[in-house]
């Protein structure tokens, strides 16, 4: 589904990614952890062509992404992206920030797109809410409703980016439980995150990135219970610590 | 201080219609001049905040230029210097048979020297929109034009209200500049009943008065408009 061979990118002189190589198939769950600054939401960036990068070729659903950001709209536009700031455009209500792509990049009727929300706000609980201004809501409803946003383009992936980072506690299980039911439900999923909770409930293997480089790919089990590489093995004690 | 202070000389003929026409010179410059900043000043600062190199060069040369040399001069140079320039059929043109060629100059250089102004704005409106709503709409496969028109302007134009009105304010402060090549506007006039009559504390305070005016009416309509666009769209956020 979605192929990452040999990706390097740096800013300026910055190295950011190193020769990252991954392989994500149809339905699978993939968590990527690792500490701040290694390259985890670059990564996640560059896979649906949001960075350019330097090096390296990504193929998504059999078609290689196109290396200038403005050709790959379309591929872009079926991959879903949630981002930790959640990035609902604050000007338009819940109901328009769903249609906006829908209407504007897959040419759908304002009524098809509309329909196609309201049954996704249901879904998520939060059909009460589409008249409302993102800013009159709380982060756990803003961050559903972007999943909501990413889902209405029918994607054939979706990328997460730390999405509950920036959320009060009390409202991270709002989030996951949305997020959970997705990875049931067989979609393909690439999650950026320190939940280890979620990480050990949804995804089938977990990539530790350090330093811009992919150190280890492995079971979730696996990784767990036995990390192979000591760099994890130490971010794991001192994040399951706390 | 002896002054014979004579408040009725305002109110007769001609020198009322004086002023009145003063009022209509400087309400038709400064609205022309403002249509002419707006569209240009909006276009050269969306391209000036793209990221591609050659326009920005471009268009940071237009807004430093434009900028930076007093309007005065500007003034100057649009109506005596710009002629003589160009070729000889279109400066005789410009000179003689466009009608009201000291109007044109000066709708035209106010307009190109306030659209700097404006781009300036415009650029820091939309630079103040945080990356991640440009992020955001990348990421969902709009166009690079369907990004701004979509999600970059309409924010960045409630970000750029505020500013804007001060801009409008100053265009028709500066549209007095116009004098100094010939342009019958509110203070030309006040000027001229001032040396007709002798009563030029009167005319002038009937300036001051007038542009202070105008400046209260722009004020108050444009916090009407604020008002509406911040209820369309909440930006609580920072
Ligand atoms: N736009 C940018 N310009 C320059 N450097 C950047 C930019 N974005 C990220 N970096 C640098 O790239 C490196 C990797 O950043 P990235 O955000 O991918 O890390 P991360 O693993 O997501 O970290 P975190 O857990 O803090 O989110 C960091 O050193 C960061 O400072
Ligand atoms: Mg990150």
């Amino acid at each position: 589904m979605i192929r990452i061979e040999g990706l390097s990118k740096s800013y300026g002189d910055l190295p950011v990614l190193r020769n990252c190589s991954l392989e994500v198939g149809r339905g699978e769950v993939v968590v990527i952890c690792g500490p701040s600054g290694s390259g985890k939401s670059t990564f996640v960036k560059c896979m649906n062509g949001i960075e350019p990068v330097q090096a390296g070729r990504i193929t998504i659903d059999g078609e290689v992404l196109p290396s200038k950001p403005a050709a790959a709209a379309r591929i872009r536009s079926r991959v879903g992206m949630v981002f930790q700031h959640f990035e609902l455009y604050p000007h338009l209500t819940v109901m328009e920030n769903i249609c906006l792509a829908q209407i504007h990049v897959l040419k759908r009727g304002r009524g098809e797109a509309e329909a196609k929300a309201r049954a996704l706000l249901r879904r998520v609980g939060l059909a009460d809410k589409e008249s409302a201004y993102p800013t009159q809501l709380s982060g756990g409803q803003q961050q559903r409703i972007a999943i909501v946003r990413a889902l209405a383009m029918d994607p054939i992936a979706m990328l997460f980016d730390e999405p509950t980072s920036a959320l009060d506690p009390e409202m991270i299980g709002e989030v996951l439980a949305v997020m959970l039911e997705l990875a049931r439900e067989g979609m393909t999923m690439i999650v950026v995150t320190h939940e280890m909770g979620f990480a050990k409930a949804a995804a089938g293997r977990i990539v530790f990135m350090d330093h811009g480089e992919i150190v280890e790919v492995a079971e979730t089990q696996h990784f767990f219970a036995q990390p192979s590489s000591e760099r994890a093995r130490l971010f794991l004690s001192r994040i399951l610590a706390h | 201080m002896n002054y014979a202070w004579n408040w009725s000389v305002l109110f007769q003929a001609p020198y009322l219609g004086w002023l009145g026409q003063g009022i209509a010179m400087t309400m038709m410059v400064s609205i022309a001049a403002w249509i002419i900043a707006l569209t240009l000043g909006t276009l050269i600062g969306i391209l000036h905040s793209g990221a591609s190199g050659a326009l920005r060069l471009v268009t940071g040369c237009y807004i430093n230029v434009f900028r930076n040399v007093p309007l005065l001069l500007q003034m100057f140079l649009w109506f005596f210097v710009v002629p003589e320039l160009l070729p000889k059929a279109a400066g005789t043109w410009l000179k003689r048979d466009l009608p009201h060629p000291e109007v044109v100059t000066a709708i035209v250089a106010l307009g190109l020297f306030t659209a700097s102004r404006v781009a300036v704005q415009v650029a820091a409106g939309i630079a103040a929109v945080p990356r991640g709503q440009s992020m955001a709409a990348y990421a969902s496969g709009l166009s690079t034009l369907q990004r701004y028109k979509l999600v970059l302007l309409p924010q960045a134009f409630r970000i750029v209200v505020p500013p804007m009105t001060s801009e409008f304010l100053t265009i028709f402060k500066n549209s007095s500049i116009a004098l100094s090549i010939g342009v019958y506007e509110l203070t030309a006039q006040t000027q001229q009943i001032q040396s007709f009559t002798y009563q030029g504390f009167e005319a002038f305070t009937a300036a001051t008065v007038t542009y202070m005016t105008i400046a209260l009416i722009v004020t108050a309509l444009m916090t009407v408009i604020e008002r509406r666009i911040a209820i369309a769209g909440p930006l609580a956020r920072g």
